[in-house]
């Protein structure tokens, strides 16, 4: 674990003695980052993964994400653990709605992905068929590591996102396409 | 007191109730008797209120589907419990799918509220008296009674599913109709 890099080094720019210049973007990128604010969606056996992923072995708070919000309206990421029935599906929606922008989506495990092994008429075929995701876990369940690894990506989604991404039409269109808002 | 055995409590419901009881049988020990509709709710008023048998608690009460069982193809299981006597039965009622009025057990139990409602959401069987007969389980605009055989298990929005890996030919899932065999109730 010794090679785990909590904090990046800064962003690339003019450096000198006490200062630094760089563009905004590549600042709030950092900072998005570095202090994410993940909401947990845990219905079923995947969201007991990511209980031993928030505890001291793996300890996901050495990411920036300390605090977990059970507000949808302050956090930044929302961690969809689990089986979504359909009728869930509009609660979750719900969910997504009140998070404010920017906000990102990680859909953990077979279920939320693709419905898992629940091909049923009662089970949502994917979160996907009611909001956008941003990240993809595959398995059932998936191990902490694998859940790192998404929020690690989910990083660098963060990190790298420009800061008019959310006003762009391609990002409306998407919006659209899930007929929020 | 007399000891309820299976035996004891068979022989009574016969004497009480004769032809209403159509057959019965053991089947890992527990008495499960096959009964008439219209004198089910009089059968299990008999045994709650019986002095002896003191069935006094309603375990489960369910609902089954057999396509093939022509004239008997929907069902209700009844699971009581004695709580005094240590003792649990089961009662079950076929009946014709064309024809899905059954008396409800809430003038018993108020707990087969519940039961009769999901039974009712899953395989369409009226329960005449039900105080409020909805659907709870699935969602709200659920339109038809999914566990009734001639509706797929599966999902048609399923989109990552290669179906030559499960010997189908099209995404509408497998019908009850093409299994070989005949689902056969439990003869005596
Ligand atoms: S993907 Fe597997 S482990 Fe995760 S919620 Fe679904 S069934 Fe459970």
């Amino acid at each position: 674990m010794s090679n785990v890099q909590i904090v990046n080094e800064p962003p690339v720019g003019l450096q000198g003695e006490g200062f630094l210049v760089t563009n905004l973007s590549a600042v709030v990128g950092m900072a998005r980052k570095n202090s994410l604010w993940p909401l947990p969606f845990a219905t079923s056996c995947c969201g007991i993964e990511f209980m031993s992923t928030m505890g001291p072995n793996y300890d996901l708070s050495r990411f920036g994400m300390e605090r977990l919000s059970f507000s949808p309206r302050q956090a930044d990421l929302l961690m969809v653990m689990g089986t979504i029935a359909k009728k869930m599906g509009p609660i979750l929606r719900h969910v997504y709605e009140q998070m404010a922008e920017p906000r990102w989506v990680i859909a953990v495990g077979a279920c939320a992905s693709s419905g898992g092994v629940f091909d049923s008429y009662s089970v949502l075929q994917g979160i996907d068929k009611v909001i956008p995701v941003d990240v993809y876990v595959p398995g059932c369940p998936p191990r902490p590591e694998q859940i790192i690894q998404g929020i690690m990506q989910i990083q660098e989604l963060a990190a790298s996102e420009s800061l008019r991404r959310r006003n762009g039409d391609q990002y409306k269109a998407l919006l659209d396409s899930y007929n929020i808002k | 007191m007399a000891e309820v055995t299976n035996a004891s409590v068979l022989a009574t419901l016969q004497e009480k109730f004769g032809d209403a009881i159509e057959h019965a049988y053991e089947p890992y020990g527990m008495l499960t008797a096959f009964v008439k509709r219209e004198q089910i709710i009089d059968i299990l008023r008999f045994l709650k209120e019986d002095s002896t048998i003191q069935m006094n608690f309603l375990t489960s009460l369910c609902g089954i589907h057999y396509p093939n069982n022509e004239g008997k193809e929907l069902g209700v299981i009844y699971h009581l419990h004695s709580f005094t006597n240590n003792f649990r039965m089961r009662l079950e009622v076929f009946f014709p799918a064309a024809d899905v009025d059954m008396p409800t057990a809430t003038v018993l139990w108020p707990t087969a509220n519940w039961m009769e409602r999901e039974t009712f959401e899953f395989y369409g069987i009226n329960f005449v008296g039900h105080p409020d007969l909805r659907i709870i389980l699935n969602v709200e605009d659920m339109d038809y009674h999914p566990l009734l055989k001639q509706y797929p298990l599966e999902d048609d929005t399923r989109t990552d599913k290669d179906d030559r890996y499960f010997g189908r030919d099209d995404n509408k899932g497998v019908h009850f109709d093409k299994f070989p065999g005949k689902a056969q109730l439990p003869n005596k």
